[in-house]
């Protein structure tokens, strides 16, 4: 079942505009060079706190914030992938994992509880219980009747509350849509040491339409598309976590790295240039965000 | 004597609350018989939740993180035990954190004498977390304030109820005296029970003042509260919860300090409230409160 391509239709990238795929791409670019600063200042100790890196994982929200607009979100514990590449505002984050006033919750709340009401973005933050965010996405789905991803992890899957909450959303046919990021890890325990059954299976005996799929954006969107006119529905995409469940450490070399394959999909579209001069610009922008002068300067606490 | 009861009351703001304000009300098996001690309205807004104790307080939270001030109701306080840690982890919290606050109003009910499971007192346990406001209203009167408490911040409440009060239609005042030999502070459904305790002390010379508490968090101490003590110079308080780490003796210890007088505690044994006698564990009743005075002030 997991794999790179599961369930990822052939030559789909082509099926999409050059605009979407750049677009997609310089999102997952802002989002890679932002945790490469951020490991850079936890390594310089400039960041102190635990941070909880999405880095392998990023593809999926880029796809999504293509894809979906005007949705609540409700992200899980490891969320700097979504929260940048829906709009949230890089220097915010920054502030957050600094523990500034200036931070999206005033420096109080940290990596694993990102939240932003700004900008015509609803990300409600996450306290840390894994899965605790499915029964507030349907709770708030119910409540406001607007349309809600709700996006957890392999683990959460687990949680009895999440199976309640999605047969809730199934019943009362609620406008959730939502996604696993299964990087078969709990902390470093794989899913089949944990269980005998799938999650996607469950959704669909509960009644709602669901899919298994990889990480491939353009797939990840051609299945949100052809899933979110018909929610509640369930997207369980594999992916593969960069480093640590918490800090910046490696455990192994992942089983593919998906941001590297979109590298080398758009250089076969022939957008070779304009992934240099995303990269570029990116890097460039993020090297001033991470400037080492000003993270120096007395900051206000 | 008012002439509403209290469960009149709360089914009366629960019915305002939904066809005026856009209000939601959940719960299990809330229209079922008896429409939870015929305290729920039957009217458009109320979610029957599924058995699913966790995902249910974790919905009930969502509904009020988009701003339906729900009305989350628990049948028996001992669920708490299962629905705490979306309020806990999350309701609470969220004001703290993020500058956004998660306004749901627990109705949690006890009960008394109906064993292990469904006569349970448990607010205590939410007086210790921060970011909730918890009150336990006996009187028809009391319960609007709480309910306009509610109404008027943006906290999670958690709703310390008891079946014993909800025909009462009467308002309790606190009776105090110039020569007061101990002040009895009252929580929850022992208020019932401690003015025929005071009576029974009065024919044995000792004269109680009795202060009725409602609010436990955040828990003001105020001159009503410490006159009658300063006067007395010996207090009491009672509760229907257990008395380890419990309400009664957090306020005895803030009563306490802040007059330097001795106040005792009185709540449940730390033991298992069973079902039949003579292992049930009750709430203080008459007797007991009056055996405690007489042991304190002997």
């Amino acid at each position: 079942m997991r794999s790179p391509t599961f369930n990822v239709p052939p030559n789909i990238a082509k099926q999409f505009p050059s605009e979407l795929s750049l677009t997609m791409f310089e999102r997952m670019c802002m989002f890679r060079y932002f945790e490469l600063g951020v490991i850079d200042a936890v390594i310089k100790k400039e960041i102190t706190y635990p941070v909880y890196l999405s880095s392998g994982q990023e593809a999926v929200a880029a796809a999504l914030s293509t894809e979906i607009r005007d949705y609540l979100i409700f992200a899980q514990h490891r969320a700097h992938d979504v929260y940048l590449t829906f709009g949230g505002p890089p220097e915010r984050l920054r502030d957050e994992l600094l523990g500034l006033s200036s931070g999206t919750s005033q420096g109080k709340a940290g990596s694993n509880c990102l939240q932003y009401h700004e900008n015509g973005i609803s990300m409600f933050g996450h306290h840390g219980l894994i899965g605790e965010n499915v029964p507030q996405a349907v709770g708030a789905a119910l409540g406001s009747g607007k349309n809600t991803v709700c996006i957890f992890g392999d683990g959460a899957a687990e949680e009895d509350y999440v199976f309640a909450a999605m047969g809730f959303a199934a019943t009362h046919k609620l406008p959730v849509l939502f996604v696993c990021i299964d990087n078969n890890l709990s902390i470093l325990t794989t899913v089949d040491v944990r269980r005998s059954w799938s999650i996607t299976d469950v959704a669909r005996s509960l009644g709602m339409p669901a899919v298994d799929v990889a990480d491939d954006p353009w797939a990840v969107i051609y299945h949100t598309r052809a899933l979110s006119n018909n929610l509640p529905a369930f997207i369980n995409c594999y992916v593969c976590r960069g480093y640590w469940h918490v800090g910046i450490g490696i455990d192994a070399t992942p089983e593919w790295d998906r941001y590297k394959k979109v590298e080398e999909e758009l250089i076969r579209l022939g957008h070779e240039e304009a992934i240099r001069v995303i990269n570029e610009k990116t890097r460039r922008f993020m090297e001033e965000l991470w400037d080492r002068e000003l993270l120096l300067k007395p900051l206000e606490k | 004597m008012g002439q509403r009861t209290v469960a009149e009351t709360i089914r009366e703001i629960s019915r305002r609350h939904l066809e005026e304000n856009n209000g939601i009300l959940l719960g299990q098996a809330v229209t079922a018989v008896g429409w939870v001690n015929n305290t729920v309205p039957n009217v458009e807004g109320i979610i029957e939740l599924p058995m699913t104790e966790v995902a249910g307080a974790g919905i009930a939270v969502g509904a009020a993180m988009v701003g339906r001030r729900p009305i989350f109701v628990i049948r028996f306080q001992d669920f708490l035990i299962l629905n705490g840690s979306p309020l806990i982890n999350y309701a609470a919290k969220s004001k703290e954190l993020h500058g956004r606050s998660t306004p749901i109003f627990v109705r949690a009910l006890a009960s008394e004498g109906i064993g292990p499971v469904h006569s349970g007192v448990l607010h205590s346990i939410f007086m210790h977390f921060p970011g909730f406001r918890v009150c336990s209203p006996m009187t028809p009167g009391e319960y609007e304030q709480a309910w306009r408490v509610f109404m008027e911040h943006d906290d999670p409440m958690i709703v310390s109820e008891h079946r014993d009060s909800l025909q009462n239609t009467d308002e309790m005042e606190d009776a105090t005296h110039e020569k007061a030999d101990i002040t009895l502070y009252t929580i929850s459904s022992p208020r019932f029970a401690v003015g025929r305790a005071a009576e029974m002390l009065h024919k044995e010379g000792i004269i109680c003042n009795i202060v009725h508490i409602v609010w436990l968090k955040p828990f003001e101490v105020m001159g009503r509260y410490l006159e009658p003590l300063s006067q007395s110079k010996l207090g009491l308080v009672i509760d229907a919860s257990f008395e380890i780490c419990g309400a009664s003796r957090s306020i005895a210890y803030e009563l306490t300090n802040n007059t330097g007088y001795p106040v005792k505690a009185l709540g449940l044994l730390d033991k298992t409230k069973c079902l039949c006698p003579p292992y049930q564990n009750k709430v203080p009743d008459t007797q007991v409160i009056y055996d405690t005075v007489m042991n304190i002030l002997q």
